[in-house]
This record gives structure tokens, C-alpha cells and sequence, in this order.
């Protein structure tokens, strides 16, 4: 079974979402994604400071099986982006929750954190797949 | 549930993820696929193809039969253990399947015939078809499917292998030369494989082969799935049937015009006519490469422009983990020259056209 830490928020899309406390967040994709993908090979960041809407495309996941659109779980401007997957994209396998992150937003609308799953209720929609 | 080989749960207890592939439950990988990929192109890996048919065709007729039913020569088979790659056509020349042709005696001998091995997907038609052309040729079809089949792929596969067995099989396995087999105790071991790698493809009894995987694996050779298969295979530049060819396209739309024997010209073959016509026509849609060589992977059936020639499609497409940037195969109009556009995700990207393989042994091999 995969991996799904208690102290972040999910999206059914199968990004993860953890709440930094100042105002800002920190987006990647979940080891049950990172699992289905298999290897990845490229990852397509959105730019810094380009403004999101929740549910917006914001970057492509490719892994040598197929190629995923990453979403914006919430609303905000891009304040931080991993450049290091460029060179080691397989980070997103080796950790997702960590080493693997692939960007950071300011929010826009703190109340919309509200409408994100817990680790109970992803894990919960992850079964039903 | 699927059929499953001899080895299925040493897959389960390896680690296999295993998947649906032509009504098999196969490994996929057994963690990482590029991982698995890198073994065979460094060191030595092993795959389960016991899913693939194998087809003895013996009788008095037998090389006359196989002289019309594939589009390559056996008479081109001149010694013993000799392997032939041809495809199998329908009437209108389409591709029914590709296939291996091993000669397993003496040419001229006798009691001569051939050891056939074909895919699995297509195991139900190109037993028919293959019954179907044999009515008036004094020919037998036995099925083996109780041989298992391993393949051992990589530099250091033949080693291992040899090593592995010892005797008589070791040396003769050093011995043996590229695309040739020899039996032994109902064991037949080839030097063929389907990873641009040095390698063999070996058949085994299905009660024996379990102990062969795992003394392998203690060897130091590393499971591998079909993920690796594939990519490996497409940077060899080695088609995939239902991929890269179907029952609708010919050898020559198919890059393998090498494997269709024209000569000796009064040699009637199924699909000669149309294949003749379609050669001396010409004009025909080809296989090519294509390299991407910035970001991004392409993928089957995206669309392939070429400006001021037409459009094409691509018929497999991965990432290369050897050559780190993504390859494909791809169908497109006969005047395509070195540059093409390919529609990914809503944008036309730059692509270049090459001609195939991409990678043999461990490197680069494409200009």
C-alpha cells in the first residue's frame, strides 16, 4: 500500500498539499501517483510568478509510460519551483514527499484549503479507483 | 485471470508487477524499469517470454510450405540451428504476424524441419492461417507448448549463462554464432534476442525452467518485464507487432523490405504480387525514426507533420534511457526527408528524421 502522510493535504488528481503557516504552500504528486507513473523522466514546471487558479493545468509529468497534466490543487502565484528535477527527475519516484516536490504557491484564498481531502479521505479515494 | 507461465510466482515472489499482456499475466517490472533497462545495456537480464508460440513444422514438404507461407527464404537456411526473421502475409500482403524460423537439421536431411516462433497476441490467427495453408503439403504443425522461454539479454549474458551450465553447453555457447541455435537434452539455446544486445533466447521444459530462473538470479542476472523489453527493443529499432505493423501495411511500409526474399523471382509466396506491385509502383508510405532531442516524450499514434509532403503517424514512441531524450517509430509519406513536426499536447515540436536502429550495443548508433 502507498504512502500517504497524515500531516498534508490531498486533491482526488493525486497531488499533495502541504500547509507551510505563512501564507504559502507546497505542492508535488503522491507516492500512489509516483507508483502508477512508473520512472519519470521529464517533469514541466509553470513559470515563477505566473498567477493559478485552482484546478488550472500548472506543469506535465512524463514518465517513460505516459505523460500527466499536474493541477493546481489551489489558487496562488508560483513563488518557488524545484529546478532540480531537471537534472533528477527521478526524485519524484525516489521521494515524492520530500526531494520531490515540484512547486510552491502563495495563496491566493486561504479559505480554499478548507475543500481539500485529508490523508483518511485520499486514501479513501484512492481505493475507489 | 490470465494464463500464466511456469514462472509466475517466482514474478510474484521477485517482486513483479504483473500485468495483462495478450491474455498473460506478465511482470511489467519488478521495481524500476529503467533500472532494468540499464542492466541489460550494461550487464546481463533476464525476461519470461514463455508467453510466445512456438510451432515445430516438420514433414516431407516442410521447407516447400514455409517457401510460401512466409515472405523470407528457408532456403536461405544453410546450416543447422539457423535462425531467419520474416513475416507472414495475408493476400493483400498485410503483415499476419513476424516470426523467428530455426532449421533444426541438416539442410537436405531427410527428416528436415523447422522450429517456428511467433507472438503471443496473435497466437489463435496464425495458427489458423497457418492450417489453413497447409492443406495439400505433405506438412505437421505441433504447437510446443510446453517449452518455456527465457530470454538472457546484455553484455554479459552469454557469460553468465555459459558459466552457469557448464559442459558441453558452456563451450558451446562461446562458440556459437550470432542468430544460431543448437539442442541440448531438450533444451534449445539461441543467440538471438530482442534488445540491439548480445544475448540468447533460450527454450527450456517448463518443469525445468523455475530452477533455471533461479539460479540465474543467484548468477547476479536481473529479472526484467516487459517495460524494459519494450524500450529496449525500440531503440534497437525492432518493430512491435500490432504497434509498428498490422495485417493492414507491408513488409516494405514496415522498414523490413531486408527480411522479403524477391529472389528467386518465380518463388510464390503469399503476398507476392501485391509486395512485386507495390515495389515497382513505388511511392509507398515508409518507417522511420524520429528524435526529439530537447524535452518531452513522443508516443504512439501522435500525429506527424511534414511540411509540404503530407502527414504521418507515430507508431511507438518512449523515452530513450540510453540515449536520455525520447525516440520513435514512425509511418510516414515516402518523401520525407530529414526534418518532421509532431503534434504534441496542442504544440507542433521540431523533430528529426532518422533511420533506425537508435542504439546497438550500449551506444548510438544513428547520424
Amino acid at each position: 500500500m502507498s504512502n500517504v502522510p497524515g500531516e498534508l493535504k490531498y486533491v482526488s488528481s493525486h497531488e499533495w498539499i502541504r500547509v507551510e503557516g505563512d501564507g504559502t504552500v507546497t505542492i508535488g504528486v503522491t507516492d500512489h501517483a509516483q507508483e502508477a507513473l512508473g520512472d519519470v523522466v521529464f517533469v514541466e514546471l509553470p513559470d515563477m510568478d505566473a498567477e493559478v487558479s485552482a484546478g488550472d493545468d500548472a506543469g506535465v509529468v512524463e514518465s517513460v509510460k505516459a505523460a500527466s497534466d499536474i493541477y493546481a490543487p489551489v489558487s496562488g502565484v508560483v513563488v518557488a519551483i524545484n529546478e532540480d528535477l531537471e537534472d533528477a527527475p527521478e526524485m519524484v519516484n525516489s521521494d515524492p514527499y520530500g526531494d520531490g516536490w515540484f512547486f510552491k504557491l502563495q495563496l491566493t484564498d486561504e479559505s480554499e484549503l478548507d475543500d481539500l481531502l485529508s490523508a483518511d479521505e485520499y486514501s479513501a479515494a484512492c481505493e475507489e479507483e | 485471470m490470465g494464463h500464466k507461465t511456469p514462472l509466475y510466482e517466482l514474478h510474484e515472489s521477485m517482486g513483479g508487477k504483473l500485468v495483462d499482456f495478450g491474455g498473460w499475466d506478465m511482470p511489467l517490472h519488478y521495481g524500476s524499469q529503467l533500472e532494468e533497462h540499464n542492466i541489460v545495456r550494461q550487464g546481463a537480464g533476464m525476461f519470461d517470454v514463455s508467453h510466445m508460440t512456438i510451432v515445430d513444422v516438420s514433414g516431407q514438404e516442410a521447407r516447400k510450405y514455409l517457401q510460401y507461407l512466409v515472405a523470407n527464404d528457408v532456403a536461405r537456411l544453410e546450416i543447422k540451428g539457423k535462425a531467419l526473421y520474416t513475416a507472414m502475409l495475408n493476400e493483400q500482403g498485410g503483415i499476419i504476424d513476424d516470426l523467428i524460423i530455426y532449421l533444426m537439421t541438416d539442410k537436405g536431411s531427410s527428416n528436415e524441419w523447422y522450429r517456428l516462433v511467433v507472438n503471443c497476441a496473435t497466437r489463435e490467427k496464425d495458427l489458423a492461417w497457418m492450417a489453413d495453408r497447409a492443406i495439400g503439403f505433405d506438412v505437421t504443425l505441433n504447437e510446443q507448448p510446453e517449452l518455456a522461454m527465457v530470454a538472457v539479454q546484455g553484455p554479459k549474458a552469454r557469460a553468465s549463462v555459459a558459466a552457469l551450465l557448464g559442459g558441453s553447453r558452456e563451450q558451446a555457447i562461446n562458440e556459437l554464432p550470432v542468430f544460431q541455435g543448437f539442442e541440448s537434452e531438450g533444451w534449445f539455446i539461441a543467440r538471438t534476442g530482442y534488445t540491439g544486445e548480445d544475448g540468447l533466447e533460450i527454450m527450456v521444459p517448463d518443469d525445468e525452467v523455475a530452477q533455471f530462473w533461479s539460479a540465474l538470479a543467484e548468477a547476479g542476472v536481473a529479472p526484467c518485464g516487459l517495460g524494459a523489453r519494450d524500450t529496449l527493443r525500440l531503440e534497437a529499432g525492432m518493430n512491435l507487432y500490432g504497434s509498428d505493423m498490422t495485417d493492414a501495411v507491408t513488409p516494405l511500409e514496415s522498414g523490413i523490405a531486408w527480411s522479403v526474399a524477391f529472389e528467386p523471382a518465380d518463388r510464390q509466396f503469399v503476398g507476392r504480387e501485391v509486395l512485386d506491385q507495390q515495389k515497382a509502383n513505388g511511392g509507398y508510405n515508409k518507417l522511420v525514426g524520429l528524435v526529439l532531442e530537447t524535452r518531452g516524450v513522443l508516443r504512439g499514434h501522435q500525429r506527424v507533420i511534414v511540411d509540404g509532403v503530407g502527414e504521418g503517424e507515430i507508431t511507438s514512441g518512449t523515452f530513450s534511457p540510453t540515449l536520455g531524450f525520447s525516440v520513435a517509430l514512425a509511418r510516414v509519406p515516402a518523401g520525407t526527408g530529414a526534418a518532421a513536426k509532431v503534434e504534441m499536447r496542442g504544440k507542433e515540436i521540431d523533430v528529426r528524421v532518422v533511420r533506425p536502429p537508435f542504439v546497438r550495443n550500449g551506444k548510438k548508433v544513428f547520424e
